[in-house]
């Protein structure tokens, strides 16, 4: 059992009103303690914006704009350029937002704010769904998820924001894992020496909106990294892939099977996401060989 | 004379490169701006002003209105003098932030370009655009010249400092936006001591563990809009201590309403922006023909300084509201407000609301002269009636 390691601040309180079992909170946690004082955070209307809590309470110890929900990206620029302004260049700006608000809704602002290398730092809480409105279809929602939208299963693929945003040649992008503290800390480590845009989409299994048990949600986490579901890897340049763990040791019918929201599948469905998680793995994969020097 | 004002320029400059020096003296922090016609030069001036260094504010470039308009709220509420530009299909995008600015109680100064609102499209001065903004919280002032923009810009910013409230300051497209006129620039002196650095007590930054926006409670929610209440309540001393100081400082005092030749007036046009320049050339000719006629120009709309209104036509026999603007259903948005502002008086005046101007169509001093003989005499109607 690897040992979670990362410097607590007291950044994160508890009494915080996430679901009992919410890895969202294990994950903010890690990621605010490793971002430190020296801290802005931009949250809109997501899971965070609830766990940060409401008025006249914070379960945050940085200063928090709760911001519209599909202008994240454009509010962390208007904090850091004023930060800019007033001679403050060294603050962290951190966006805490969803993947409906990062996926769909914020998307144009983050390209803009990509577009122009805003220095800021980008967190995406991926529960692939609106789950913060009782579990409707996001763009980020896999081929054949159950959600309250797509009751019989969602007919198109994921979003894959990650080659959206690498086009975009920004410093830094990277997948992390709530099975993973150490390697989501240091990502974020990373990240916080990096001046311009960096985003980390962070999966997070929603308990309820993917139909999980209480106690699995880092499990289940664990499942999506070593099926290949979701690798754990960065980029940088939008060039430079960099696989973060090299192992896909499982089928991804150990991964769908402990969620509701797979439950329908037949084997010809569970054999058709096995190819094609297959074969984004050897695309990925192929891209890492190519990065490496020699 | 103040001394101050022998280091002051006179330039020719349109309307919007008036508001860009003016933009350029207030000395913002932080200019998110995305371009529109014809509010564009603004923006353009203030880049070239940056790259020839004398304008050293964070310029962003976004990829639309709505996210110029939320990089100026978070810049803002962190402490940032905060300027932004747009116009007719802009504001509308920022509609939803702009409520959003107004609750957070960002004081941010927007200069809006007054262009219809499609569909149709059309380029044309009407002021809908930023009428239909009229509930979303924002002090809002209309200018008649380039040198009133000029003057309003830098005054907006210290009216909108002292309110905890943000201001917009609209100037009709092309007949102000794009046309040349002399304009006195003052001294970067003269605008310090008159605008002061922005200095909030509390903003987002590190060392201050607050959060700004959170879910509130319905009682906060209510407090929020009681407190914002009590902020617009201040306003129009604000807008006429801070045109009284102008004047002061640059011979070119302003109100927010302004008066011409109405205090004897048997009957008095109302209006708003560049159609007040026509009116009063209408009021010198009536009064040369004995007809006692006057102008009555409402600069500051939001808030509407109601008492001001019923003051300014009590005992007045006749006045006549020219509407370049129609709200569907309801007709032109300031005769809707006057009608509100001087319920139960009973000394009004027979009140006659026009649709002029609406979609810029041309409204020449004829036109109006046409008018005032076709409604002085009559009795008025509730509706707003098209000009003809």
């Amino acid at each position: 059992m690897e040992e979670i390691n990362y410097p607590d601040h007291g950044q994160f309180f508890s009494g915080h009103v996430a679901c009992g079992g919410c890895v969202e909170a294990l994950s903010l946690r890690v990621i605010l303690n490793t971002v430190g004082v020296d801290a802005v955070a931009v949250v809109p209307p997501s899971c965070t914006a609830v766990i940060c809590g409401g008025y006249p309470f914070s379960s945050v110890k940085i200063p928090v704009f709760h911001s519209t929900l599909e202008s994240s990206a454009a509010s962390a620029s208007g904090v850091k350029r004023a930060l800019l302004a007033k001679g403050k260049p060294d603050t962290t700006v951190l966006c805490l937002a969803g993947d409906g608000g990062t996926y769909d809704i914020g998307l144009q602002a983050l390209s803009s704010a990509a577009e122009r290398n805003e220095d800021i730092l980008y967190i995406c809480f991926d529960n692939e769904g609106y789950m913060n409105t009782g579990g409707q279809k996001s763009s980020s929602t896999p081929l054949s998820a159950v959600t309250g939208s797509t009751p019989a299963g969602k007919t198109t693929r994921k979003k894959n924001l990650i080659e959206i945003l690498a086009a975009h040649r920004i410093p830094m992008i990277a997948t992390a894992s709530p099975s993973d503290l150490n390697d989501l800390a240091a990502k974020v480590e990373k990240a916080k020496g990096i001046r311009g845009t960096k985003v980390i989409i962070v999966l997070i299994p929603c308990l309820p909106g993917w139909g999980v048990a209480d106690n699995a949600a880092v499990q289940t986490a664990r499942l999506g990294v070593e099926t290949g579901v979701f690798p754990l890897f960065e980029v940088e340049d939008g060039v430079k892939y960099t696989m973060s763990s090299g192992k896909k040791n499982k089928p991804v019918e150990e991964y769908l099977k402990v969620q509701k929201r797979y439950r329908h599948l037949s084997d010809e469905d569970i054999a058709a996401i096995q190819a094609d998680v297959d074969e984004e793995w050897g695309r990925l994969t192929s891209r890492a060989s190519a990065s490496r020097p020699g | 004379m103040p001394e101050a004002q022998d280091q002051s320029n006179r330039l020719l400059l349109s309307g919007n490169h008036a508001v860009s020096w003016g933009v350029k003296l207030a000395r913002p922090d932080v200019t998110p701006v995305y371009p529109i016609t014809p509010q564009t030069p603004i923006l353009e001036k203030l880049t070239d002003f940056q790259s020839e260094g004398t304008f050293d504010a964070e310029v962003l470039t976004p990829e639309s209105e709505h996210s110029a308009m939320a990089a100026c709220i978070s810049a803002s509420l962190t402490g940032a003098r905060v300027f932004t530009a747009t116009s007719s299909q802009g504001i509308m995008l920022m509609h939803e932030l702009l409520h959003y600015a107004s609750g957070a109680r960002a004081p941010i100064v927007m200069f809006n370009v007054n262009r219809t609102v499609g569909s149709p499209w059309g380029f044309w001065p009407d002021q809908l655009d930023s009428l239909a903004q009229r509930d979303t919280g924002w002090i809002q002032i209309y200018s008649e010249t380039p040198q009133e923009s000029l003057d309003t810009v830098i005054q907006a910013f210290r009216i909108a400092e002292a309110a905890a409230l943000p201001a917009m300051v609209c100037h009709d497209a092309f007949y102000v936006s794009h046309s040349v006129e002399e304009v006195e620039v003052p001294s970067q002196d003269l605008v310090n001591n008159f605008l002061p650095a922005y200095e909030p007590e509390i903003c987002l930054d590190t060392g201050i563990g607050k959060s700004f926006g959170a879910p509130v409670d319905q009682a906060n929610w209510n407090r929020s809009r009681q407190e914002m209440a009590g902020a617009m309540a201040t306003v129009e001393d604000i807008v006429n201590s801070t045109g009284q100081q102008w004047g002061t400082v640059t011979s070119r005092g302003y109100g927010a309403l302004e008066h011409y030749r109405a205090a004897d007036a048997e009957v008095v046009i109302v209006t708003m922006g560049s159609m007040c320049g026509t009116v009063r050339e209408v009021v010198d000719t009536l009064r040369d023909d004995g007809i006692a006629a006057g102008l009555l120009k409402v600069r500051l709309f939001r808030p509407l300084p109601t008492q001001s209104l019923r003051q300014a036509l009590a005992g007045v026999p006749c006045a006549l509201v020219l509407d370049r603007n129609y709200s569907p259903g309801m007709g032109g948005v300031l005769h809707q407000e006057l009608k509100s502002a001087l319920f139960g008086m009973t000394d009004s005046p027979r009140l006659h609301g026009i649709l002029a101007g609406v979609g810029g169509v041309n409204v020449p001093p004829s036109k109006i002269r046409h008018l005032v003989s076709q409604f002085r005499e009559a009795e008025p109607s509730v509706e707003s009636v098209w000009m003809e």
